[in-house]
């Protein structure tokens, strides 16, 4: 706790050896334990998959749990989907990008993903428990961090939705399809954030997969999402460990991965990223937030 | 020439602000006079300074948090309007602040004009409280110096055990240093035994820049204590600002080993606030630190809101501000 303002202490002692004396961050004044109330956080028992705007039980009825790693609590049973559940999300996904998402004009969009946001905001305090219960962090961080600058993201997409014709000079941004999302544990819900909203902004439905040790976040995103009514199937999130992940990313053929902190997961999702080159480049940049274009009419006819 | 590294002036224009008749150089003798001084991160500042204000203080801790910020508190009246009978008032606060609870308090000290120490050191006779005196032409610090030591002097004399001097704050600000540095160590001759506690004006410095350049010329020059204001300006102590100097304090310790105490004044109101700048002291400077030796809390109206939190936490009720005295 004795971060510095200035860059100072360490020239002093240089000039002046010997004289330093320790400082004592002892326990004259402890504060008592202070921890946040979670009485009015509610979790399910039983998480479903969140595959075409329902929850439905995993084909395979296999399910994992998700315990908080400060007292290793068992928080819920976490379905495990399999290559069946991942090709309905798939399946979910591709017909709402052609019949919902893509017809749709970026204004509308913008409206569902501003709604997104707002929602987040509401229930920050909720997210920000459930953050730090299922992936261990300090509540400041999840509370002053992670779940504001996802509302932030959500917020700042949205206001592109409507204004991606005049982007990018002399291109049109289009839609590309599904985009296959796979998140790991160390930002939850903000990684989310990051990827569902410009691919959302941009026109493209998502399939995503939390990390199999965080996935409480991602789901309550999903109720979020559910609440905001967005078309069925626009954003599906399924849950599983590797398994799931390499079936995700072999069932669109797009993977758009963050790097996985794992190297037994990177290890199997890399057959199915190469044999997926050809799309995983363009498929990839619906997700990133930079102001490259998602993609181009002129990129696209080359 | 050394006090090139103490002014970060050129020899030629510090020549003429050092020839003042009576004041040795004494800005030469301190060479652990660090300077320039690092700036100061104002961003970094504020977020940490607002990030310490999230911890939450409950229960055993709030209490033990309250009982010291009473412990360290200077209870203050700088009034053209004081009379020595609100004065004896004050005293009688200050030596006992919770009426039939010994346990609580007292006060670190009593802060008043001059004329009214002698009222004050009658008062308090025979009571662990120390009679703090304003000084050197408070609160504007306008005056010539040989004014100023001897408003020193006098209040001294009259039975002060510690003065709050004011810094030149227009010599500050037009870059004179030396002149800053000087007046502060004639004044810290003049105060003999007495503490000194050196007044920055921080709400007139304009950057924490220029805070923390006072804070070290302040600490330099010889003062116990630095302290943030006279409560005479807007803004007075803020949180911010009690941590650049809090650093300076610390660094200052780090080179030297010598500890510097630190008043925050002015604006301190509510027990919340009080806590705030204990979690601040504590995790700047450590345990050592959390003493009315080296902390001070300079204020009027703080005292009956800690009283009025420590009674709360003690019935569970929510006292009257009618219950407290108000002087």
């Amino acid at each position: 706790m004795t971060l510095s303002t200035t860059n100072n202490g360490a020239d002093l002692e240089a000039a002046n050896p010997g004289a330093t004396d320790a400082l004592d961050f002892g326990t004259a004044w402890t504060y008592s334990p202070a921890p946040e109330a979670r009485d009015h956080v509610k979790i399910a028992p039983r998480q479903e998959l969140f595959i075409g705007g329902e929850w439905r039980a995993p084909r395979s009825g296999r399910y994992f749990e998700s315990i908080s790693p400060s007292s290793e609590e068992k928080l819920a049973d976490i379905a495990e989907a399999d290559a069946a559940d991942v090709d309905d999300a798939v399946a979910a996904a591709r017909h709402a990008y052609e019949h919902h998402w893509r017809p749709m004009s970026g204004a509308d969009r913008s409206k569902y993903l501003f709604r997104i946001a707002r929602a987040i905001q509401e229930k920050a305090r909720e997210l920000a428990i459930v953050e730090s219960l299922d992936g261990g962090k300090p509540i400041k961080e999840s509370r002053d961090v992670d779940v504001p600058l996802a509302a932030a993201h959500f917020f700042y997409h949205a206001g592109w939705a409507d204004k991606l014709r005049y982007a990018f000079q002399g291109r049109v941004a289009e839609p590309l399809g599904v985009a296959a999302q796979i998140i790991p544990w160390n930002f939850p819900l903000l990684m989310a954030a990051w990827k569902i909203a410009p691919a959302l902004a941009c026109g493209n439905t998502v399939v995503l997969k939390p990390a199999e040790t965080t996935p409480l976040t991602a789901l309550l995103l999903a109720r979020i999402i559910e609440e905001a009514e967005l078309p069925p199937g626009v954003v599906n999130i399924v849950t599983g460990a590797g398994e799931t992940g390499a079936a995700l990313a072999e069932s669109t053929r797009s993977p758009s991965p963050e790097a996985p902190r794992s190297a037994s997961a990177s290890r199997r999702m890399s057959p199915a990223r190469a044999s997926a080159s050809r799309w995983s480049s363009a498929a990839r940049r619906p997700t990133s937030s930079s102001p490259t274009p998602p993609s181009t009419r002129r990129s696209r006819g080359s | 020439m050394q006090i090139d590294s103490i002014t970060g002036l050129s020899t030629g224009s510090l020549s003429g602000s050092v020839a003042r008749p009576g004041i040795a150089v004494r800005a030469a003798q301190y060479p652990l006079f660090n300077f320039p001084p690092p700036p100061v991160d104002a961003v970094a500042v504020e977020e940490r300074v607002a990030a310490l204000a999230k911890r939450s203080i409950k229960k055993d801790a709030k209490v033990q948090g309250l009982r010291l910020a009473v412990r360290m508190m200077d209870l203050t009246t700088l009034e053209g309007k004081d009379t020595a009978g609100k004065v004896r008032g004050l005293c009688r606060k200050a030596i006992e602040p919770l009426f039939g609870d010994p346990s609580v308090g007292p006060c670190a000290a009593i802060c008043v004009y001059p004329n009214l120490v002698p009222v004050a050191k009658e008062a308090l006779r025979g009571s662990t409280v120390k009679i703090a005196s304003v000084a050197t032409a408070f609160p504007s610090g306008q005056s010539p110096l040989s004014v100023k030591l001897d408003d020193v002097r006098r209040a001294v004399e009259l039975g002060a055990d510690e003065i709050d001097m004011v810094i030149d704050r227009g010599a500050m600000l037009s870059g004179d240093y030396a002149k800053v540095f000087d007046e502060i160590a004639a004044v810290k001759e003049a105060c003999g035994p007495a503490h000194l506690k050196v007044i920055l004006e921080t709400g007139e410095l304009g950057s924490y820049d220029t805070v923390r350049k006072a804070s070290e010329i302040g600490i330099a020059a010889g003062g116990d204590f630095i302290k943030t204001s006279t409560g005479k300006v807007v803004p007075a102590a803020t949180p911010a600002v009690t941590l650049v100097m809090l650093e300076a304090i610390r660094d200052h310790f780090y080179a030297t080993g010598r500890k510097v105490g630190m008043k925050p004044a002015g604006g301190v109101r509510t027990a919340k606030q009080a806590l705030h700048y204990l979690v601040i002291v504590k995790e700047t400077l450590g345990d050592a630190w959390l003493t009315p030796d080296l902390f001070r809390f300079g204020a009027s109206a703080l005292l009956n809101d800690v009283l009025m939190q420590l009674e709360k936490e003690r019935t569970g009720a929510y006292a009257a501000g009618d219950d407290f005295s108000k002087d």
